[in-house]
């Protein structure tokens, strides 16, 4: 094992040599401008309401989230098991504010001729995703005061905790009255009509048409993963490394705990709140069951896959665990076992499909598949030569 | 009785000239539970000297450092720092009124480079918010290229290697991880420096050089230094003066020579002599 990934690092050092020196300076940006340009023309390579399309959609929309959770848990370190609650929050908004629920109201901003009809809230989509930001900001300090205390484990305790009241809440809100006779939730029924995206010169999103749909969730990916580069490379970002790597350390050097940790709550959630807020247009109906413990383990999953702590790991993770859900599994290799005179479909084990790879790469590549620079530097074997010299230095005065 | 220490002990005249303190504690208590491990504990740092903390294992000298810093709160007592109150402040404003320290155990952020270790001690000196970061203005860029250049004049200052620089903190030796911390401790432009044990693990010759430094940077960054040792021949080369902690309490205070030849302090290291003793 061992042997073959040094043959492979030698002949790729090898490879290396044989290219010319601007040939490394431009591969990244070579290689990001392709992945953009495919990103873009993606969907005229399928049928306009493909089950590839629809995979994909949902697959870049659970990057974005991965992408958020990552930097709760990969670049701060605080281990949050309750990140679907944001998902919860963004897809209330598009509940609240663009559809017709709170019925005894009349608000219309931005919003097609047909919806500006309607009784409700109907505000344009772009509006509704800035509320799902700052109320999911919000949420998520709210949520990061009682761990601020706590480290390690009892974060994941905590967070599961309010991962679960607010799925909760979502459920038994049909019972909160808001006023005129108007609740907070549908509960289990869900609030079904939501306006779908609109935008001047683009008509209302339709589900027969799934392109605009992608561009959307392909632009929100494109915001979130531009923040998320800019935030790592800051002195906020370095905060959050440090505080992951030693608190103790960090706030001796100057390093605000309580500040710069909501910060991460704060970031983290707005993103979340920003794929929830799409999830709640594109499934057009916002439903308490969708807001699952599991969906939790599920992004945290797509980041631990990916490689905690790094960027292009989180949305590698995503895209990936995406696709198997929602492409791969239900519509590829759903009549599987059936070929092999097997009496199930492979969506009714797709958890232990997930539980399979989860182990696969721990036993693999614990790194994750694009592990963060920090960690990967760490990983090499010099360090560990290191390491093994520091254990025989003689500890402490003679 | 060696020549350093009749030179550093006739240095310690600010004992004789009332320099105004820049640090003074006075009645620190703490206790865990039951157990006191630091008992009403009185004493100051002249400005621009270097004192040292001495005492057996578990004599309460880290607790002490880390009420100093903020980390744990006293049970009781008043921390004055430059005439300010500093006693329940948290640790990043102690830090940030200048305020720093290494830790007995080297504490680097593992997955950092060097650089961007000194570059947290920097941290309390830049402004950049999450607004600044993402829309990185020119402001914001010029700050981070500030940070950079001082970080590795610092590392540089400190006596590490430019090859070095951008290593990651657990792939540097153990001395080159210790310079790393004090550059990191100096990042924050502090007026006290506070080191704990800075010479544990280090050679005769190695100790040497980091009280001639010590000396340097005191000098140089105009500081005040307050440093816990256990290495006897460091503590009486470098310190103008000794405070020694047995058991939480202060048990000692005075030059170094002063210390050394304090009968307490020698049954406090030693214990008490036998009548069949010679």
């Amino acid at each position: 094992m061992s042997e073959l990934a040094a043959q492979l690092r030698e002949w790729r050092a090898a490879i290396e040599r044989l290219l010319p020196p601007w040939w490394s300076k431009w591969w990244n940006k070579g290689l990001a401008a392709l992945l953009l340009v495919v990103g873009v023309i993606l969907p005229f390579l399928t049928g306009s309401n493909s089950g590839f399309l629809n995979g994909t959609i949902v697959a870049v929309a659970y990057a974005v989230m991965a992408l958020g959770l990552n930097v709760v848990v990969g670049m701060a370190g605080l281990l949050d098991l309750g990140y679907v609650a944001f998902y919860a929050f963004g897809a209330y908004c598009v509940g609240w504010f663009g559809s017709g629920f709170f019925f005894g109201t009349r608000v219309h901003v931005g919003v097609s001729p047909a919806a500006s009809r309607l009784a409700g809230i109907h505000l344009n989509f772009v509006l509704i995703l800035i509320a799902a930001v700052v109320i999911c900001a919000v949420a998520g300090i709210i949520i990061g005061l009682p761990t601020l205390r706590l480290r390690g484990d009892y974060i994941a305790i905590v967070t599961l905790a309010f991962g679960e009241i607010i799925g909760v809440l979502a459920v038994n809100g049909q019972s909160i009255g808001v006023g005129g006779g108007m609740t907070l939730t549908a509960g289990n029924l869900g609030i079904s009509a939501v306006d779908p995206p609109w935008f001047p010169g683009s008509g209302s999103f339709s589900l027969l048409d799934l392109r605009p749909w992608y561009w959307l969730i392909f632009g929100i990916l494109l915001i979130v993963l531009f923040v998320n580069l800019r935030l790592r490379d800051s002195r906020l970002g370095r905060a959050w490394v440090a505080l992951r790597e030693d608190e103790v350390a960090a706030v001796s050097m100057g390093v605000p705990l309580v500040k710069t940790k909501l910060m991460a709550y704060a970031t983290g959630a707005a993103f979340g709140g920003m794929a929830g807020a799409f999830f709640g247009a594109y499934f057009t109906v916002v439903n308490a069951g969708q807001f699952a413990f599991g969906f939790s383990i599920f992004i945290l999953a797509m980041v631990v896959v990916g490689g905690i702590g790094s960027i292009w790991g989180a949305l590698a993770g995503g895209l990936l665990l995406g696709y198997i859900n929602n492409y791969l599994i239900p519509d590829v290799l759903n009549n599987l076992p059936q070929s092999f005179g097997l009496n199930f479909q492979l969506t009714s084990v797709s958890f232990g499909i997930f539980g399979f790879l989860l182990v696969l790469v721990m036993t693999v590549r614990p790194q994750g598949l694009f592990p963060e620079r920090r960690r990967k530097l760490e990983l090499t074997g010099e360090v560990a030569a290191q390491d093994a010299e520091l254990g025989s230095e003689p500890e402490g005065p003679a | 009785m060696s020549p350093d220490a009749t030179a550093s002990a006739s240095a310690a005249a600010p004992a004789a000239s009332p320099a105004p303190p820049i640090l003074l504690a006075e009645g620190i208590t703490k206790q865990f539970g039951g157990l006191t491990a630091v008992n009403d504990v009185t004493f100051d740092v002249p400005a621009r000297s270097i004192v040292s903390l001495i005492g057996p294992n578990g004599a309460g000298k880290t607790t002490f450092f880390n009420m100093l810093t903020g980390l744990i709160r006293p049970t009781g007592g008043r921390i004055t720092f430059d005439g300010r109150n500093i006693t329940r402040a948290r640790p990043d404003v102690i830090t940030a009124r200048g305020v720093a320290r290494t830790f007995q155990n080297i504490r680097l952020f593992g997955a950092m480079t060097a650089t961007e270790n000194v570059m947290i001690g920097y941290h309390g000196r830049m402004r950049a918010g999450v607004f600044g970061a993402i829309a990185r203005p020119p402001w914001v860029r010029r700050e981070e290229r500030q940070a950079v250049g001082r970080a590795r004049e610092l590392l540089a200052y400190v006596g590490l290697r430019p090859a070095d620089f951008e290593r990651l903190a657990t792939q540097l030796s153990y001395g080159d991880q210790r310079r790393v911390e004090i550059a990191r401790a100096l990042a924050s432009e502090p007026r006290l420096l506070l080191l704990d044990e800075p010479t544990a693990g280090m050679n005769p010759q190695e100790s040497a050089a980091l009280s001639a430094f010590m000396r340097r940077i005191r000098d140089d960054l105009n500081l005040t230094i307050l440093l816990i040792e256990h290495d006897m021949r460091v503590v009486m080369g470098v310190s103008e003066r000794v405070t020694v902690l047995n058991y939480g309490s202060r048990l000692a205070e005075g030059t170094p020579a002063e210390v050394r030849a304090n009968p307490a302090v020698i049954e406090a290291y030693l214990g008490r002599e036998g009548n069949g003793t010679p």
